[in-house]
């Protein structure tokens, strides 16, 4: 295959070339350490805009609305002005609260969605880190901003916010097992848990049609626990706005409550994209293996098109779910982790390690 | 049950209740200390069995209070109105009668509070609708309220 | 030497965790307070307070004529306004003994039933958010707009119409009423099954409300539970089959009793209402009558000194109202026998040992009104 018209990684050695020859080593790191961040920093503000201003079109697509169309074309400005009003509003300091963790909680909660974003490949050679265990790295960096939400529920002293954060805790306590049972089901199939050599894997058809059903057994196991784990509806129970008024956020306000409510689409972007990047392709077109015409044609779509393509369209089902379905309880909410969804992840795994044993996959 | 047989009925319970002429219900007066007896057996006797309270108040006769409650059996279909009289205004004390009917449990307190009619042995007697510490009782037509009331 | 005390020793199980659920809230549906007693998340008590929107209308009506109580009793149930002004319509003219003409008779009814189909969209719209399927309050919304624009059009306002006087009504319909009407029924025909198709075959919301908040025959005569919320635990208490007003005695209509008592029943009980008041709807509005809109009445109605009791059917359950007339043109006492305050002295009762989001479901259920309760 020749991915090369769209290959990055000459062009970012270049430039780690060019900063190295150019500077001592450790203010080369410096150097590239800091753009890296900032890109990703206006990357993870535009993605989250952007999702924010999808999420009300397709709500409001979904109740027979128009949704936000009066501030700027098709009301894109609309985001900026609420923007613009999050940041100027004022940050109320509630009484009693225990002032160190409040005002920590939503970075912790923040920096877990940052953190994750580095190991996601988005173009052949485009990737902040590519780890050999990357999605060891992901699953463990991903199941830190639960301990954000605890504390937001533990220190605003509010009795609906600390419900709230109790019932977060143990359901994305519950569904981190299915989450990384999935993917280890992936990765029995790739043998391997780098994300690019995942997405390399997929160059001849992707994991959800070279796993037969396992695989698809285990994307839809994965979509059902990551919603869960992002706090999407119907598993708003963190939220739960018609019980607990706001769940853990409850008492921020201003810029605080903007972080939290950037990081829901943030985590809903990352879960999609690992879910895009596993089980999908990633940043791979479209291939069938043999017709080479058929794949050259695909080839001259760019990478990070398939992948933001991929992961939009997740991102597209996830807010599908919400605004269709009603919110579970939590009891039910655990029942379907640890009855239903656990024991057959375990079947599933048994399941694609006998066919990968058997080397019955394409 | 058609009205005279209910009369009698009634009046074979209640021998000094006080048959009252009206054109929707048949209304009796029943004496207070009668009035809770009377309420379990028009209950539970089989062919009575008024089992729905379907309106309890309280009506300011100035020289006395007057509870209303308005009866009906779900089986038997026959409807009854009942009024239990105070003394006089100051003793204001009837018998609850929520371990009977206990939707009364909710008018009984609006009664208490808006009227000012205290019902013995009600489980939670607390004003329902008004602040705790509210003066006066507001449907009582010697009620003042200077601020909130203009007289016309 | 500092005296070293035992702490008492405390068990958790005894110890109560209250939660106050409103007054600002947003599944309270208004301003009601109610002070939960919890156990981890499961309901161990509840009690409501209520009063934050009591506004005296009792106190108000002693001071008013029976043409100005009509406008008050629009601000009760805000939801179902027309059948709350008919109720004293119904009082005045029967202690009056009035002949209403016929036509408006009609009119009454079928303008009754489009409330009650109003109302209940909203509750379903509500119920669903309360679930938290945020998508049923636009369904909900979309198609009540339908029966306002009707209103709109022929009364004048949209929420609080006060269209009905003593003795007939204000004004003629609008010569587009039937047609919109018929249109609105070929419409809603179709739309309810979206209302099917996105709540009711739910698997989660099935899940959540089968076998939740149950209360028996027994204990819905008991608390005086009237409406939908009676029938569905299979108590038959339709005022317009036992004490009919209207001509709701000319029309051919079921009424449809529950068994289980639970919220799925409470549920389904609104949605065959609606299909009901359809039926009802297509029964009158091609035959109503020709005459007047009003019979003729004095300016000042004066009712002779006596009691009158008048129930209706309104759309959250039985509306009563009690006067009491010394012979002048107020009424010397005036109750409102609100189904909204019986039905909330059930919700105690019925969500004790459910969780928190099964309380907000049994309460979305019971569809209570909170100008209502507090009147």
């Amino acid at each position: 295959m020749d991915f090369s018209i769209y290959d990055f990684t000459s062009f970012n050695q270049g430039i780690d070339k060019f900063f190295f020859e150019n500077l001592t080593p450790f203010w080369a790191t410096v150097v590239e350490m800091t753009i890296i961040g900032l890109v990703f920093l206006i990357f993870y503000a535009l993605v989250a805009l952007f999702l924010i201003y999808a999420e009300r079109k397709v709500c409001a697509f979904m109740q027979n609305r128009v949704g936000p169309n009066r501030v700027g074309p098709y009301g894109f400005f609309q985001l900026i002005a609420d923007f613009i009003k999050l940041m100027l509003k004022e940050v109320i300091p509630i009484k009693n609260a225990d002032k160190f963790l409040f005002n920590l909680a939503p970075f912790i909660v923040v920096i877990a969605s940052f953190m994750a974003m580095a190991a996601i490949p988005f173009a052949k050679g485009l990737h902040a880190v590519d780890l050999d265990i990357g999605i060891l790295y992901v699953i463990a960096v991903s199941s830190m901003g639960v301990i954000g939400i605890l504390l937001a529920g533990w220190s605003s002293n509010n009795k609906y916010s600390l419900i709230g954060a109790m019932r977060s805790g143990a359901m994305i306590v519950s569904y981190e097992l299915s989450v990384g049972l999935s993917l280890i089901t992936i990765i029995i199939l790739s043998g391997t848990m780098q994300f690019s050599a995942i997405v390399e894997g997929q160059a001849n058809g992707w994991f959800i049609f070279k796993g037969h059903i396992p695989a698809l057994i285990a994307f839809v196991i994965f979509l059902i626990s990551s919603t869960a784990e992002a706090n999407r509806g119907p598993f708003d129970l963190a939220e739960a706005e018609s019980e607990l008024t706001a769940g853990f956020h409850t008492e921020y306000s201003g810029i605080k409550f903007a972080l939290f409510y950037m990081c829901e689409y943030m985590n809903m972007f990352i879960v999609s994209s690992i879910a895009a990047t596993v089980f999908l392709g990633g940043w791979m077109p479209f291939h069938i293996g043999g017709c080479d015409g058929f794949n050259h044609i695909m080839d001259f779509i760019p990478p990070f098109i398939w992948y933001l393509g991929k992961t939009f369209f997740l991102v597209w089902v996830m807010m599908w779910f919400k605004w269709t379905f009603p919110r579970l309880r939590i009891d039910q909410v655990l029942t379907l982790e640890w009855k239903y969804l656990l024991p057959i992840n375990l079947v599933n795994i048994l399941f694609m390690a006998f066919i990968v044993l058997m080397g019955w996959h394409f | 049950m058609d009205n005279a047989t209910l009369k009698e009925r009634i009046l074979e319970l209640v021998p000094n209740a006080e048959y009252q002429e009206n054109k929707q219900f048949p209304t009796f007066i029943i004496p207070p200390d009668k009035m809770h007896d009377l309420a379990l057996k028009l209950k539970q006797e089989a062919d009575l069995a008024f089992d729905f309270l379907f309106c309890l108040t309280a009506v300011d006769r100035i020289e006395f209070f007057e509870v209303v409650y308005h009866l009906e059996s779900t089986q038997l279909k026959h409807q009854l109105e009942l009024k239990v009289r105070t003394a006089n205004r100051e003793n204001v004390a009837v018998d609850t009668v929520c371990d009977v009917w206990r939707t009364a449990e909710f008018h009984e307190r609006e009664a208490y509070d808006l009227m000012g009619i205290t019902f013995n042995n009600h489980p939670d007697l607390r004003r329902i609708f008004l602040d705790e510490n509210w003066k006066g009782h507001p449907l009582r037509k010697d009620y003042v309220d200077e601020v909130n009331i203009i007289e016309r | 030497m500092k005296e070293v005390i035992n702490p008492p020793v405390r068990n958790i199980e005894d110890e109560e965790y209250h939660i106050n659920i409103g007054p600002q809230h947003p599944s309270t549906h208004g301003v009601l307070r109610m002070v939960v007693s919890i156990q981890g998340e499961t309901v161990k008590s509840l009690k409501p307070h209520c009063g934050y929107i009591h506004r005296g209308i009792e106190k108000m009506c002693e001071k008013d004529t029976y043409q100005q109580i009509i406008h008050l009793t629009d601000r009760m149930d805000y939801l179902s306004a027309h059948i709350n002004n008919h109720v004293v319509c119904l009082l005045v003219e029967r202690a009056l003994e009035v002949a209403v003409p016929e036509r408006v008779q009609y009119i009454r009814t079928i303008v009754d039933e489009l409330t009650r189909i109003a109302s209940h969209q909203l509750w379903w719209g509500c119920f669903g958010m309360d679930m938290g399927g945020q998508t049923c309050l636009l369904y909900g919304m979309r198609d009540r707009e339908k029966i306002m624009d009707i209103f709109e059009e022929s009364f004048g306002s949209r929420l609080l119409h006060s269209y009905y006087t003593p003795g007939g009504l204000m004004g003629d319909i609008h010569p587009n009423f039937q047609k919109r009407v018929k249109e609105f029924i070929t419409y809603f025909r179709k739309k309810i099954h979206d209302y099917d198709n996105i709540l009711t075959g739910n698997v989660i919301m099935q899940e959540r409300t089968k076998g939740v908040g149950i209360l028996t025959k027994e204990e819905a005569i008991d608390y005086g539970v009237t409406g939908p919320i009676g029938r569905a635990s299979g108590f038959s208490c339709d005022v317009r089959k036992y004490h009919p007003y209207g001509v709701y005695d000319k029309v051919d209509f079921k009424e449809i009793l529950g068994t289980q008592g639970d919220t799925f029943s409470r549920y389904m009980m609104r949605m065959h209402e609606m299909r009901e008041s359809m039926k009802i709807l297509e029964q009158l509005i091609d035959n109503i009558p020709a005459g007047d809109y009003s019979a003729k009445m004095k300016a000042v109605i004066k009712l002779p000194a006596g009691e009158y009791y008048q129930r209706v059917e309104a759309a959250r359950g039985e509306l009563g109202v009690y006067v009491v007339s010394d012979g002048n043109k107020t009424p010397y006492r005036m109750k409102f026998r609100s189904s909204s305050f019986s039905n909330l002295s059930a919700l105690d009762h019925m969500s004790r040992g459910f969780k928190i989001a099964d309380l907000i479901a049994i309460g979305g259920s019971l569809d209570y009104v909170i100008p209502d309760i507090d009147r």
